[in-house]
C-alpha cells in the first residue's frame, strides 16, 4: 500500500532522516519505537507530507506524494492521523468535529454524517458528549474523539503519533482499548509510540529507529525478546524492558 | 436683586450662542450633512478596509505557509509599510491632490477609498496577529483530515481567529470613525469641518465644537458597545 524508498528529511543543517525504506501492506499494524529525537515522528509526518521529505519517494497505491502535481488533500482523505495534543477543533462540539470534514468535503450528506458520527460515537462510548465542546473534555476522551474524527472518512490507513503521550496514565488504556478495536477490524496503522506493553500487544510489527534510521525491525517478539543489534539491547535495558 | 438679574443675563446669552451656531439660518443642516458624511465615509472605509485586511493578511499567510505568491506578498508588506509609516492626512493629501488631481470624482469617495486604503494595512495585521494566535497543531488536523488550505482557514481558522481578533478589530474602528475627522483638511464637510464652518460665521466654537464631541462620544460608545456584545456573543456559542 505504502512504499517509502530512499526517504532523506533535513532541517537546515540539522539530518533528521537519513534513507529510511519502508513497505507498509494492508493491514500492516506498525509500531515505531525509538530515543526522542530519532526521527519517528518526523518519519510519520512524512507520510502524510505534513513535512515535505528532501530527498526519496514515498509512494501511496502507486502514486508518488513528492510529485509537485499530487493532489494532497485527496490523497490525505485516505490516510488519518491522529496527534499527540489531539487537535480537536475547539469552536466546533464533538459531532461537528467528526462531521467537518465528510460534510464540508462532499463525501456525505449532513444527515448521513451526523448518522454515522453517532455510530462511532457509541462505539467509543462517548454518545452523552456529541454536544459537548472539545475543553470540556478529558485528555482520553479528547483523543478516542480525534480517532474517530479520522475513522469517518474510511481511510485506507491511519498514522498515530504519539497517541497516549500528552494522557495522564489512567487515561492511556482508554485510548489502546479504542486502538485495538479498530486493529482487530483489519484497519492498517503506523503508531509511533513509547507505551511498550501496548506495543507488545498490538504490533505485527516492530521498528526501532535512532538517529535517522530503521536500526532493526521485526515482530514483537524478535524486538523485545531477541534483540540483535547494541543500540537497539541499550534502548531496551534504558527503558527497563 | 441685581444678581439675579446677571444669572438671566448669562442664561440669555448661552441661549444666544446656542441660536446663532444651531438654529439661525438653518446652521444645524451642516452639522446632520456633516454627520451623514463621516458615518458613510466610516462606514464604507470599513468595509473596504475589512476587505482589503482579509485580502492582504491571507496572502502573507499563504506565502507563510506555502512559501507561493512571492511577488504578492512582496506588494503586501510593501503597502502595510508605506500605510504604517506615513501619516493619514498625507495619504489622504496624495489621493486627493495627486492620484486624483484632473479627476472629477466626490470628495466623499475619496475620503471612503483614503481612510479604507489606510484601515486595510492596519486590519490585515490584526487578522494575522489572529490567525498566527491559533494552535498550528489545528491546521495541521484540518490538513490531515483532506482539507484544502482554503478550506482550513474557512472553517476551522479564521472562525477561531475571530474571536481574538475582535477586540482589536473593534479599536481600529473607532480609531477609524475618530479619524475621518481629518478628512476637513481637503474640505469634505464631515462633523469636524461642519462645526469650523459654523464657527466662522458666528466666532464662537463653544456650542459647534461641544456638540461634535458629544456626537462622537456617543457613537464611538455605541460602536464599543456593539463590540462588546459581539464578544459576549461568541463566546457564549463556544465552550
Amino acid at each position: 500500500m505504502i512504499e517509502i524508498k530512499n526517504l532523506y528529511k533535513d532541517f537546515g543543517k540539522k539530518k533528521v532522516l537519513k534513507g529510511i525504506d519502508l513497505t507498509i501492506n494492508k493491514g500492516d499494524k506498525i509500531a515505531i519505537i525509538g530515543p526522542s529525537g530519532c526521527g519517528k515522528s518526523t518519519l510519520l509526518r512524512c507520510i502524510n507530507m505534513l513535512e515535505k521529505p528532501t530527498k526519496g519517494e514515498v509512494i501511496f497505491n502507486g502514486i508518488n506524494l513528492c510529485d509537485k502535481d499530487v493532489e494532497l488533500n485527496k490523497i490525505r482523505q485516505k490516510m488519518g492521523m491522529v496527534f499527540q495534543q489531539f487537535n480537536l477543533f475547539s469552536h466546533l462540539s464533538v459531532i461537528d468535529n467528526i462531521t467537518l470534514a465528510p460534510i464540508k468535503l462532499g463525501l456525505m450528506s449532513k444527515s448521513k454524517a451526523e448518522k454515522e458520527a453517532l455510530r462511532l460515537l457509541k462505539l467509543i462510548d462517548l454518545s452523552d458528549k456529541k454536544n459537548e465542546f472539545p475543553n470540556n473534555l478529558s485528555g482520553g476522551q479528547k483523543q478516542r474523539v480525534a480517532i474517530v474524527r479520522s475513522l469517518i472518512l474510511n481511510p485506507d490507513i491511519i498514522l498515530f503519533d504519539e497517541p497516549t503521550s500528552a494522557l495522564d496514565p489512567e487515561m492511556v488504556k482508554e485510548v489502546t482499548e479504542v486502538m485495538k478495536k479498530i486493529a482487530d477490524d483489519g484497519m492498517t496503522m503506523v503508531v509511533v509510540s513509547h507505551e511498550m506493553s501496548f506495543v507488545k500487544e498490538f504490533a505485527s510489527r516492530v521498528l526501532f529507529m535512532d538517529d535517522g534510521n530503521i536500526i532493526e525491525q521485526g515482530s514483537s517478539n524478535d524486538i523485545f525478546k531477541h534483540p540483535k543489534s547494541e543500540r537497539l539491547k541499550e534502548f531496551l535495558s534504558k527503558i527497563g524492558n | 436683586m441685581e444678581w439675579l438679574f446677571n444669572i438671566w443675563e448669562f442664561f440669555v446669552s448661552i441661549w444666544d450662542n446656542f441660536y446663532y451656531s444651531v438654529i439661525y439660518d438653518r446652521r444645524y443642516e451642516f452639522i446632520l450633512e456633516g454627520l451623514f458624511n463621516t458615518v458613510i465615509i466610516a462606514l464604507f472605509a470599513v468595509i473596504l478596509g475589512i476587505v482589503i485586511g482579509v485580502c492582504v493578511a491571507l496572502v502573507r499567510n499563504y506565502h507563510d505557509k506555502t512559501n507561493k505568491l512571492k511577488i504578492l506578498d512582496k506588494i503586501a508588506k510593501l503597502y502595510v509599510n508605506i500605510i504604517r509609516g506615513t501619516p493619514v492626512i498625507l495619504q489622504l493629501m496624495i489621493i486627493y491632490y495627486v492620484i486624483f488631481k484632473s479627476v472629477d470624482i466626490n470628495i466623499v469617495i475619496v475620503g471612503i477609498l483614503a481612510f479604507g486604503i489606510n484601515s486595510g494595512a492596519y486590519v490585515s495585521e490584526i487578522i494575522r496577529a489572529g490567525i498566527n494566535s491559533i494552535d498550528a497543531g489545528q491546521m495541521e488536523a484540518g490538513y490531515s483530515l483532506g482539507f484544502t488550505y482554503s478550506k482550513v482557514m474557512r472553517y476551522i481558522l479564521m472562525p477561531q481567529a475571530i474571536k481574538n481578533i475582535l477586540p482589536a478589530l473593534g479599536n481600529e474602528f473607532i480609531t477609524l470613525l475618530k479619524e475621518t475627522s481629518v478628512g476637513a483638511y481637503i474640505g469634505i464637510i464631515e462633523l469636524t469641518k461642519a462645526s469650523d464652518i459654523i464657527a466662522s460665521r458666528t466666532y464662537d466654537y463653544f456650542f459647534p465644537l461641544i456638540i461634535i464631541a458629544l456626537i462622537y462620544l456617543v457613537m464611538t460608545l455605541g460602536l464599543s458597545k456593539l463590540v462588546n456584545m459581539m464578544e459576549v456573543k461568541l463566546n457564549n456559542d463556544r465552550d
